[in-house]
């Protein structure tokens, strides 16, 4: 109970403090707004405008992406610069259970980017916005902010030893956009990218939004997405615990 | 003259290495070498689904867009960060000239720009279907380094708003991922509506791309010598607007008592 009470208030916190951040605000929505504005423009140069919902459903979840990089990226880094960082690790609750809402957080103001970019389609540009199966959607939705969320606790866990996070987060945007078929399907990629994209919540992710919306299995899809992101919780959890010990060992933790 | 020449090269050398002293092979390469890299793929990849142009479209674009990156935030960052840092006063108690001042320090942030883009058409000739004729580089490289140029005398205009600007940086995220949009990065720009062609038109490297592909398709630097000086001309434009915007905020913040409140 204890457990679950701190988990969401620490999500609520963190929402509502991201929500203040201009600058965050920006990754969520105009980040993804631009990204399918190109990729809008590209389509329908290469006479393909039938592909608009599509590539509308990709830059949203590349909107839920990028914001849970960024926070991701941030989330230890941020609480260095704030001097923070060690009263969080001598807290006596877990730093998991602290962690692990700030990325949640982060992946759930993503929310943002996928209304954003399905109003921007829908009047900006006349995509119709027709769900096939309204619950599954409903259902995919959490699903992936929730397996995005839980893959940016792995990358924050591994950050805790690295003091230039944010640029390992910089470099990660586009590798796991391009293999993830967000907007690229997976089939146009060399075959080593399979197996890496099969690995990737968001590529299970995108796929059961897209199936949910445009029809499809999309239920198969989201429980790939949830149970990737369990397995991302376990091993988040362990790098996390070592790599904590390995920088209070070397009195490395609050060093920036 | 020579006090001009010396605040030029040795003043900008010393301010770049003072204003970007924590940039280290750490965060350069993830972020200047490997992120560009990928960008390239991605809209390569995305233009061969859309079927909209070729690669090598996608990797001249991408490549000199990417210098983008050290013109605009470097360059922003040459003078914003002066009035973060609270060096702004004692710098503009300087009787130094503000244009060598100013434009000495975006030599090295031409030169990390010239880099970057050269790393990307390598990549880009590696890994994609771009393989432009060997003849083609010395004039490919004139086009980047001019195309760098012109961008970072854009990066300086954003710079000098943050002379006065509470965040300055904002802007310069904006600027510098709506000109995938804009400068025919991606899209050719006879497939956006008129009126952002037209402002696509006033920005930096939407010309010298324009030059970059031609050239990398085989044609001589002679025959895109218009655009490459309308590059020229816009970069100069610019330059002399951020000229302009420091001369003016340094007057007002001098006036006002405000060169380094926020």
């Amino acid at each position: 109970m204890r457990t679950t009470r701190l988990l969401l208030i620490g999500v609520r916190f963190h929402v509502k403090s991201l929500t203040l951040s201009v600058f965050f605000l920006l990754t969520s929505v105009f980040m993804p707004l631009l990204v399918a504005t190109v990729s809008y423009y590209m389509f329908k140069a290469g006479g393909k405008p039938g592909t608009l919902f599509y590539a509308s459903l990709g830059a949203a979840v590349y909107g839920i992406w990028s914001t849970t990089l960024f926070g991701s990226g941030g989330a230890i880094q941020w609480q260095r610069w704030q001097g923070t960082l060690e009263l969080i690790v001598s807290a006596p609750a877990p730093f998991i259970l602290l962690v692990l809402p700030l990325t949640i957080a982060t992946s759930t103001i993503g929310l943002y980017s996928l209304v954003s970019t399905l109003v921007w389609g829908r009047f900006a540009f006349g995509i119709p916005f027709h769900i096939e199966q309204p619950l599954a959607f409903v259902v995919a939705v959490p699903a992936t902010i929730l397996g995005l969320g839980l893959l940016g606790l792995l990358f924050a866990s591994t950050f805790v030893l690295y003091r230039n996070a944010n640029a390992l987060s910089n470099m990660l945007e586009w590798p796991v956009l391009l293999v993830t078929g967000m907007l690229v399907p997976l089939s146009l990629l060399p075959g080593w990218a399979g197996p890496i994209a099969w690995l990737l919540a968001p590529t299970w992710g995108v796929q059961a939004i897209r199936e949910a919306a445009i029809g499809g299995t999309p239920w198969p899809d989201a429980g790939m997405t949830i149970a990737l992101g369990l397995v991302y919780l376990a091993i988040g959890a362990v790098c996390l615990r070592h790599f904590e010990l390995a920088a209070r060992r070397h009195a490395t933790l609050s060093l920036t | 003259m020579r006090a001009f020449v010396r605040v030029f090269f040795i003043g900008g050398v010393i301010a770049y290495r003072g204003l970007f002293n924590w940039i280290r092979p750490a965060m350069y390469i993830p972020t200047m070498l490997i992120g560009p890299v990928f960008q390239i793929l991605f809209f390569a990849y995305l233009g061969r689904y859309s079927k909209v142009e070729d690669d090598a479209f996608f990797v001249v674009g991408n490549a000199i867009q990417a210098s983008a990156m050290s013109a605009v935030f470097a360059g922003t960052m040459t003078i914003a960060n002066e009035r973060q840092y609270q060096t702004l006063a004692p710098l503009l108690a300087t009787p130094a000239n503000r244009f060598a001042m100013f434009m000495g320090r975006a030599v090295p942030v031409i030169a990390s720009g010239v880099l970057v883009s050269a790393w990307g058409f390598l990549m880009g000739w590696l890994l994609l279907d771009f393989d432009p004729p060997a003849s083609s580089l010395p004039a490919l490289a004139v086009i980047v380094v001019v195309s760098v140029t012109s961008c970072t005398a854009f990066g300086l205009t954003l710079g000098s708003i943050g002379m006065r600007a509470r965040d300055v940086f904002m802007s310069a995220n904006i600027a510098y991922y709506l000109m995938w949009l804009l400068c025919g990065v991606n899209i050719p720009l006879s497939a956006l509506p008129d009126w952002l062609a037209q402002i696509g038109k006033l920005l930096p490297l939407t010309h010298g791309i324009a030059a970059g592909r031609e050239v990398a398709a085989g044609a001589s630097l002679s025959s895109v010598s218009g655009l490459v000086w309308t590059e020229v001309a816009v970069g100069t434009a610019w330059a002399v607007v951020a000229t302009t915007l420091v001369w003016w905020f340094e007057r007002e913040g001098r006036r006002r008592a405000t060169l380094e409140t926020f």
